[in-house]
This record gives C-alpha cells, structure tokens and sequence, in this order.
C-alpha cells in the first residue's frame, strides 16, 4: 500500500519533470527555427578536419553552453536549500585568473587547473561558512564575494588582463574549451559528464532528498537528523567548484581572462537557467534536468539575439523581460488557475478510483 | 505583589539594554568614521580641511540620497537591486533630452517619472506576482541597464548653459584665501540633506514609517494588525525608486556627463552604506542617520586607499571585507538579543 502509494507519487513526480522538460525542449527548438528562418544555414554542420569536430552555429552555441550548464547546475543545489549564490560570476573569473596567471608563471598546466579549481572551491567553501556556521544571509554573503571577487581576480593579475596564449604547453586547457570528442565539443561533453554525476550524486544517494528538505524546513530537517549546516556547506563548495570549470571554459576558449568581463551577469543567466528549469526560487524541490536544458536555452537565446542581429546592448533587457515573464508565470496568482484545474483532475481519478 | 512590579520594571530594563546592544553597529560606524578622519588628518594632513569636506559632500551627495532610499526597502528585509541602474537610463534620457533643447525643469521631472515608473513596475511585481523583492528587482535592474544601452552607449556630455548648473554651482560658505580651505555647498548637497530629513520624517512621524517598521519585524504579525501592508511596500519601492533619479539629476549635474555604464555597482555601495549604518539586513531595524553616516564612512574609503596607496582594484575587496564585518557584527548583536 505504501509502496503503491510512494509509486503513485513517483509516476506523479515524473510526469510533473516531464511536462517541464517538454515545454523547454519546445521552445529551444522554437527558438532554433526562427534562427534558421533568419538565417537558413543556422542548422547546417560541416566537418572541419583542422579542429577533427563538427562546426556550424549550432556547435558553438553548445560549446558556449558548458559554462552555463556548470554554473546553473551549483545554482539550482543552491536555490534548492533556499540560498542564493550570487558570486558565481565572480567566481568564473577569479579561478580564471589564477589559471591564466599561473600559467604565464610557467606552471604545469595540470597544475595551473588544479589551482584554479581550488581557488574557486575555497571560494564556495568561504561562502559556505558564513551562510552555514555564522547564519548570515545567503544574499549578502554571496552579493559581498561577488564586490570582493571581482576585486580579488584584479589583485591576482595587479589589474591587467593576463593573455596565456602565447605559452607553450597549455594544450590541455585549451583542447578543454576548443577541442572534440567523436565530433562534439568537448567542454559541453565534459559538462554533460559533470551534471550526470551531480545528477548520480543527489538521486542514488539521499543527498537531493537532504538538500531538498533543507530548502523546505530547515529546522524540521534537523530534527529528523539531517545536518542543515553540512548540507548548506556543501552545496555552495560545490557551486564555487562548478563555477571555477566554468571559469575555465570561459576563459581558456580564448586564453585571455579579462577581469572586468569574464562572468559579468552570468550569475543573472545561471538564475535564469534554474528558473526556466522549474526549480522554485523558494527552494525545496529541484530539476537538474531542467536546469540543463535551461542552461542550453540560455545559450541558443543569446545565439538568437545574434543571429536575429539584435544590438548586443539590448541583451540585458531582453532577459530581463524573459525573467519577468517566467515569474509571472509562476506566480501563486497565475498558478492557482492551473492548480484548480489539477486539482479538479485529482479529484475526478478519486472518484473513479473510489467507484473501482 | 512585588515580583509582579519587579517584572514589568525588568523587562523594560532588559528592552533598553537590547536596543543598546542593536546600537551597536551605529555607534561602530562614528567610531570608524572618526578613527578614518584622524587616521588620514595624522598621517596626510588633509582630512580635516574644509576643503576635503567640502569636496566629500559634494562627490558624495548621490551616495547619500542612494543610502536613504536603500534604507527603506532593507528596513523591511527586501531590497532595491535596480538603483543604479535607473540613475544609468535617467542620465542617459536627461542628457539626451537636454542636448534636445527640453527646459531642464521639464527633463528633471521626465527622469523623477521614468524613476517612479521603474518603482512602480518593482513594486507591482513584488505584490501583485509575489516575487521576491531581489529577484524583481534585479529584473528590473537589466530591463533598466538594457534600455539604457540601447538608447545610447556613448559618452553624453551636457550642452553649455543647461539649468542643471544651479544644482552642481557651489556656494561658498567660508572664503578662504587657500582654495583647500573654502567651506563650500552646493544645492546637490542641499537636497540630500532635504531628502535624508524627509527620509527621517517619514520613517519615525508617519504611519507609514511605522508599517514599514512593523513589515520587517513581521510581516504577517503586521498584516494581521491591520496595518496597510501592500501600500507601504508601494510606497517603498516607489520612492526608492524615485530617489535614485534625484541621485542620478545631482550627479549629472555635478560630473556634467554620463554614460550607459554609469552607476555601475551603486547599488553595493548603497547597500555597503545602510548596512555599515546600523540597519539590520533582515529588517526590522536602522535608521536613515546611520545609513547617511554609513554613506560618509563608505565615501571615504576611495580617498584613504587612494593616500596609502593601495591599488585599486583592493578597494572592492577593502569594501566587501568591511561590510562582512559588519554583517557579522550585526548577526553576533542579533544572536546575543536573541539568547537574552
């Protein structure tokens, strides 16, 4: 009984992350037909055998989509818990720096990325100190490391935008950001690899079900044993580390990290992503899924802002538009007519079950 | 019969002790912004010229009316994300208009409107859509900074003989002989501190004050009371709003230019001032003379960095650290209340 009854609320859970998922994959190729309707070799893929992948826009809207993928993947762990991580973009390019400086200081590559991965995690874990052990606000801790960030990317290069392009034996980074696996960008399959693992690591363990009570009711979920702290650390440690391999998608695509630029607004994006994904600002439940095809929607908006020959200048508002729009949508107002309707549904299965 | 008068007495000891103790960031902002004076008076001489004085008000007004109108929204746990980017678009259609040949008395009003409707647009999202004030409001931030970027993205300056002058003219109070020590004003200043009274006004002598008091304590509790909730958070948002227009009329005035870009960040320094002024971030409690002092403390950093020489890009980082102090300090205050 209960197992039919937790089986039920499966099939109802699935068919909820579905009926999402569908509506985001119909406007990501709504939006890729009226691209190809301005530009009718949008979906054209030729084989290029310098670079030994595929090329065309569609490619490079996938390889700019890993970073997104990266950042709203940490985002929506920490939307989940109620939180906010703001400093995402700043993130991206402090671990971008450090990489990039390491790297004209002649350090081994491998090292340089270790290095910035590390940074970015110290980072999150700082973040995830104040906000877990010293109850700050998720907010204004976040929106302090975002000030400091920035600032701290501008101390590690003293101000300058360091160019790694010149140095010899940064292969590895580089084939990270431009290179291939069997004709797709590799930064989007490393990507995919990471959320499916993310993905592993909050399904077949409890630790989604964690951070989703987290979100719900803290207090409640510590008087069932669960540790709220650990789990608010964790999932903004994992936010920093995820936005550091965004960092240095972003910044070893065209080894120059530009201080001011890399990840300015992405975390608005990454919001963005999770938002659209389904994953209610309010925490509690979370979609990776829907996060990541989020993420590519965000990708394919901007390719379409280009391709459509919008001035990039209107990129801000055209999101911002994007945000209200979503937020109305799922707006208690505007819902309560589709819950009724639900609702309404349940009750009518009821019946049919009871007269059965 | 004695235990029930000690009570009551008690409570009303342990109430003043508390609100002390919530003083307590305030009073850390005074001592800061005295020890930063003395410090930079010590070792550079100049800080307590009235000139530099002079010149920390007049840079400084925008700041201040930014503070007082961040005061309000954080007062009751929300927040304005959107300020600087609206003093961005209402400099850029300001200048844009003035170079049109408008009367300037009309263009001010135009940005004051564009201003309110930006506020009205927050509010109504926050409201009526149930939004959290920080994610509409950075909506409403982009949608600004966009428009902004697409009616112009180049450098705008003011067309000679525009009426803006009379805000930015300085009026020199002290004549000294030496420039650096001329005690000047100008109306920018006056209508900050106009703008920080009203806000004062407004927040202890006025229902409306008290609702918005009331909202960050509780919400609910002051829903439940009666108290016009959905008006003040109108009223709120709109105002703040409004004044980030008025920031942007006296900075204009006073730089004489602008650009897309502008106003970049204001938003941090506005709410790096209210906290660094004693207003808690979760609301319930502050006042708009500590915000307009947080203002002053935060003004002050650029100049300081600038004489030790620190480079630049520290400063970001010498401002987020100071507001984490805070923040924390405000947290270990509020834990402290809490266990008493």
């Amino acid at each position: 009984m209960a197992d039919k009854k937790q089986e039920d609320k499966n099939n109802v859970f699935k068919k909820l992350l579905s009926s999402n998922l569908t509506v985001e994959v119909i406007a990501l190729v709504l939006l890729i037909l009226l691209c190809t309707l301005f530009d009718h070799a949008f979906l054209a893929l030729s084989w290029n055998s310098n670079t030994g992948g595929l090329a065309g826009p569609l490619i490079t809207m996938l390889q700019e989509s890993a970073r997104y993928l990266m950042i709203a993947t940490g985002m929506t762990l920490v939307i989940s818990t109620a939180g906010i991580d703001l400093s995402v973009g700043s993130v991206m390019a402090v671990a971008g720096a450090a990489a990039m400086q390491a790297l004209n200081g002649g350090m081994n590559v491998w090292v340089a990325i270790l290095l910035a991965l590390v940074i970015g995690m110290v980072v999150g874990c700082v973040n995830g100190s104040l906000i877990a052990f010293l109850g700050l606000q998720p907010f204004i801790t976040t929106l302090i490391m975002m000030l400091a960030g920035r600032g701290l990317a501008k101390v590690i290069t003293s101000g300058e935008n360091t160019d790694a392009s010149a140095v010899a034996g940064s292969e590895p980074l580089r084939w990270m950001a431009n290179g291939f696996i069997l004709g797709i960008p590799a930064n989007f399959v490393i990507a995919v690899i990471i959320v499916a693992l993310v993905g592993l690591l909050c399904r077949k363990t409890a630790m989604g079900m964690f951070i989703e009570s987290v979100g719900i009711n803290p207090e409640a979920s510590r008087m069932t044993g669960i540790k709220p702290k650990k789990i608010l650390f964790l999932v903004y440690a994992i936010s920093g580390l995820l936005a550091a391999v965004a960092g240095l998608f972003a910044t070893a695509s065209v080894m120059r990290v530009d201080v001011v630029k890399t990840g300015q607004d992405l975390e608005m994006y990454a919001i963005l992503a999770v938002v659209i994904g389904g994953t209610s600002l309010l925490g509690g439940k979370f979609s990776l899924s829907g996060s990541a095809v989020g993420a590519v929607i965000i990708a394919m908006i901007r390719k379409t802002i280009i391709t459509l020959g919008i001035d990039s200048a209107a990129t801000p508002a055209f999101f911002a538009v994007v945000v209200i729009v979503i937020c109305v949508m799922q707006a208690p107002k505007v819902r309560n007519l589709s819950a009724e309707l639900k609702r309404k549904r349940a009750l009518k299965a009821q019946a049919k079950a009871v007269a059965a | 019969m004695t235990t029930a008068t000690a009570t009551p007495a008690k409570k009303a000891a342990k109430k003043t002790r508390r609100m002390d103790a919530q003083m307590i960031p305030t009073i850390a902002a005074v001592v800061i912004f005295i020890l930063m004076i003395i410090m930079g008076q010590a070792l550079f001489g100049t800080y307590l010229r009235l000139g530099f004085i002079s010149s920390l008000f007049i840079d400084h007004a925008y700041l201040i009316i930014l503070a007082v109108a961040m005061t309000l929204p954080i007062l009751t746990g929300g927040i304005d994300l959107s300020v600087g980017a609206i003093v961005a678009i209402t400099a850029v259609i300001g200048i844009k208009l003035t170079i049109a040949g408008v009367p300037a008395f009309l263009v001010m009003i135009i940005m004051l409107l564009i201003g309110a409707a930006f506020g009205l647009l927050a509010a109504t999202l926050i409201e009526e859509f149930n939004m959290q004030p920080f994610i509409a409001t950075l909506s409403t931030m982009f949608l600004a900074r966009g428009i902004a970027s697409i009616i112009s993205t180049d450098s705008l300056t003011f067309p000679d003989n525009n009426n803006f002058d009379v805000i930015s003219n300085e009026i020199k109070i002290i004549d000294n002989p030496k420039i650096s020590n001329d005690l000047s004003i100008n109306l920018g200043v006056i209508i900050a501190i106009i703008v920080l009274i009203g806000g004062y006004v407004l927040l202890h002598h006025t229902r409306t004050g008290r609702t918005i008091y009331a909202i960050g304590g509780s919400r609910s509790s002051a829903e439940l009371m009666g108290l016009p909730v959905r008006r003040a958070q109108f009223t709120i948002y709109i105002t703040s709003a409004t004044l980030a227009a008025l920031a942007s009329i006296v900075y204009i005035a006073n730089i004489g230019s602008a650009k897309n870009t502008v106003g970049v960040g204001w938003e941090l320094d506005a709410v790096a001032s209210v906290v660094i002024g004693g207003t808690i971030i979760t609301g319930g409690f502050g006042y708009v003379l500590g915000s307009a002092l947080g203002a002053l403390v935060r003004s002050i950093i650029d100049p300081l960095t600038t004489d030790f020489g620190v480079p630049a890009e520290w400063t970001t980082i010498v401002v987020g650290l100071m507001i984490l102090v805070f923040v924390v300090l405000q947290r270990v205050v509020t834990a402290v209340g809490d266990k008493k």
